[in-house]
Parts: C-alpha cells; structure tokens; sequence
C-alpha cells in the first residue's frame, strides 16, 4: 500500500514537473499578488496588518494552487485510477502532495513578503514553523473541497464557497498563533495548546478524507 | 405544538431582557439538534442509499438553519441592550465576539451546502456528495463552535475567566423559575422545529413517491 502512495505521489510529481507553466503560473500569482500589495501599502506596515495581509494571500494562493488537483484530471484518467488504485491510497497520495506544494508555496510567499514588505516578526523561526503548519492544514482541507467541487459542474468559484467558511475557524487560530511570533506574550503553555488544537484539526481533516472520499470516488 | 409557542412569552419572568433567554438560547440549541440530526441522516444515507434519508438531512439543515438565523436575530437585540454600553461601541465591534465568529461559519457553512446541492442535476450523485459534505462541514464546524469560544475571551457567559460554567444550564446562574420555562421552551422550540421538518419531509416524500418505490 506504502509502495502504490508513493507511486501515485511520484507521478503527481512527475506532472508537475512536467507541466512546468502551471507551476510558474502559480509563482507569477504569487509574486503579482504581492507586489501589488507593497506598491499599495505604506512600507513596511504594521505586525497586525502584515499578519493578516499574510494569511489572506496563503489563503487564496492555497484555492489557485490545490484547486486544480482533482480539476486536471480528466474522466478517463481518472477511471484509469479507479482500476488499479483503491480510494484510500489515491486520496492520501494527494494529500501529501498537496501538503508539499503548499508548503513550497508558503515558503515562497514569506520570502516575498519579508523582502518587499519587511520583517516584522520577532521570532522567526518560530514564524516560519506557523507558516508551515498552516499552509498544510489549509491544503488539507482543499484537497477534500476540490474532490468534492470536482463532482459538481461550475466547480472553480464551488471551491471558495465550500471552502472558506470551513477554513475560517483554522484561519483564525492561525492568525492568533502568528501573533505568539510578534512579540505578543501569551500565557505559559498557550502558544503550544493553540499548536496542538490546530494538529488535531488536521488530523481530523485526515481521517474525515480517509472515510468520506470513496464515497465521492465512486461514479 | 404551536401551544408552546404562545405559551412562552407570556409566563412572569423577573427582567425583561431575561426574557429572551427562552428565546435565544432555546434556539441554538434547536439549533445544534437540527444539525446533529441532518448529520446522523447524512450519515446513514452513505450507509445505505436510500433516497429517504437525502430528504430527511436536507430538511433538517433547512431547519437548523432558519434557527440559527432567528437566533442571530434575537442575540443581536439582546445584545444591544446589554452589550453596548455606552455610545462609542458600536455592534460592528461587537461582531467580533468568538461565539458570533462561530455562529456566522454555521450559517455560512450551510449556505453553501444548499448551493452545492442546488449545483447539482443527476440526484443520486447530489445526495451524495452533499452527504460528504454535510459530515465534513459538521465535524469542522463542532470545534469552532464549541471549543473555541471557551478558549478565548468572550462576552458570552461561559468563557474562561468568569465563574459560570455550561452558561443558563449550571445550578447556580439561573433562577428556578426561568428554569420553569427554560427547558420546556428548548423542548418546544426543538419540536417545533421537527414538526416544521417532518412538514417539508412529507411534502417531498409525496412528490418523489414514484421515484422511492
């Protein structure tokens, strides 16, 4: 079982190597999103604002970037998955994927952001490791809503509507966590209880995905 | 069943403000009731396909969701008594609040599980995928609801720092005789909402009955 998730994982790899201007595609949004923000905010702004400009951009660069996971598939690919592959794997394939490309993509917002917009943080290590988690939990939970928006027809503008309101809760202790590496001091212990709740959604995410996508997978 | 509604209001109560008690929390528990409800359903339509079980989830979230819009409505009048105190704060700021945040993804949530199933021709494939839905957005949506205003400040009672635990249901914070009306209002509002639902599940069922036999 191991070996088939690694295979499919390769082969999203593998596509994505291949088709190389989705992936600068992306990269151009990105870069495009945030030099338009540093040409319209004053330099170098305020922790709050730069926390939640930060979070915002994750958040759509996350629909544009894991959006197209199940999109690009087509009918008969995948049928083809359908023979050799069984649900579980294929969905947990994905996930990872999704999780690697979406921290890749963190990574390169936070570089653009802490060149063009400065660095406000106060800890940035730690920052950087909130950064990480959340573009995971975030890619998590649009992987299951692109499977799901998948099936519906007028599917791309389906995914911010299913997404996002199931997306605000971790968003917001996100944004909460974030201010931990902004100098806030929390009480002792906060920081990593807000860590761990986040954890545990995700995981939740995972298991809900296990169970819930051979019933979408199914045609 | 309509009786409890008339009944409510007109009972003696100490304040006036604590009158809408039986009104807004009743409905957030009707609320939440619904929800686990259309949950369970959404449930077992994926254990067994049956048409039945489609019709049943979607009315209770219709349910729910009317709750949870009426007891939006009532908590921002009740707030603006209490809440607001003096004029500078206004209710936008107050919109903040944790328990609202949470409150406002539940009606959001379900929003767009009607828009999706509204995206949706072939029926079976709609109950379906809507199903997944309903289970994922439920699950998600018990943290935010539930744990997450406990852990944060809130100006709803309940949050950390005040004394009160469960709020309106612990011993000590409600006086015997709202409890009186209390818990025959969650009752009564509860099975208002049912039969409303069972309503709507009958009106469907008899015009899709060729379809179940």
């Amino acid at each position: 079982m191991l070996k088939r998730i690694a295979t499919l994982l390769k082969k999203d790899i593998l596509l994505e190597l291949r088709q190389q201007h989705t992936f600068y595609g992306i990269l151009l949004y990105i870069a495009a999103t945030i030099f338009v923000l540093y040409l319209s905010m004053p330099d170098s702004p305020d922790a709050p604002i730069w926390n939640s400009l930060f979070w915002v951009i994750q958040l759509f660069v996350c629909v544009n970037t894991v959006a197209k996971s199940f999109l690009q598939e087509s009918r008969g690919r995948m049928l083809y998955f359908y023979s050799i592959t069984s649900p579980v794997e294929f969905i947990v394939a994905k996930l990872i994927f999704n999780t690697i490309l979406m921290m890749l993509m963190s990574g390169i917002s936070l570089l653009l952001f802490f060149t063009l917009l400065g660095n406000p943080s106060t800890d940035t290590v730690r920052f950087i490791g909130i950064v990480l988690l959340g573009g995971s939990s975030i890619s998590l939970v649009f992987t299951l809503m692109s499977a799901i928006a998948a099936k519906a027809q007028q599917n791309a503008a389906l995914i911010a509507i299913l997404g996002f309101p199931v997306i605000l809760p971790i968003l917001l202790l996100l944004m909460r966590l974030s201010k931990a590496a902004f100098g806030e001091v929390f009480k002792e212990g906060a920081v990593w209880q807000l860590a761990g709740l986040i954890a545990g959604l995700d995981v939740l995410v995972i298991a809900l995905a296990v169970i819930l996508f051979p019933f979408l997978w199914k045609e | 069943m309509g009786g409890f509604l008339l009944e409510v209001p007109r009972l003696p109560i100490l304040n006036e403000t604590i009158r809408n008690l039986y009104f807004h929390v009743c409905m957030w528990m009707a609320m939440m009731i619904m929800f686990i409800v259309s949950f369970i359903y959404s449930i077992k339509y994926l254990g067994n396909t049956s048409h039945r079980n489609d019709i049943y989830a979607k009315s209770y979230a219709v349910m729910g969701t009317v709750f949870g819009v009426l007891g939006y409505a009532t908590g921002a009048v009740w707030a603006n008594y209490t809440w607001v105190t003096d004029q500078s704060q206004s209710l936008g700021s107050i919109l903040k609040e944790p328990k609202l945040i949470g409150a406002a993804i539940a009606i959001l949530i379900y929003g767009a599980y009607f828009v999706l199933r509204g995206s949706f021709t072939d029926m079976d494939k709609r109950a379906r995928v809507s199903a997944v839905y309903n289970i994922f957005a439920f699950a998600m949506l018990f943290p935010s609801i539930w744990i997450i205003p406990r852990m944060v400040g809130s100006l709803h009672p309940g949050a950390p720092g005040s004394d009160s635990g469960n709020p309106a249901l612990s011993y000590n914070d409600i006086d015997s005789s709202l409890r009186q009306v209390f818990y025959p209002a969650i009752i009564g509002w509860t099975l208002l909402g049912v039969w409303i639902a069972t309503l709507k599940i009958r009106i469907e069922l008899m015009r899709d009955r060729e379809l179940l036999k």
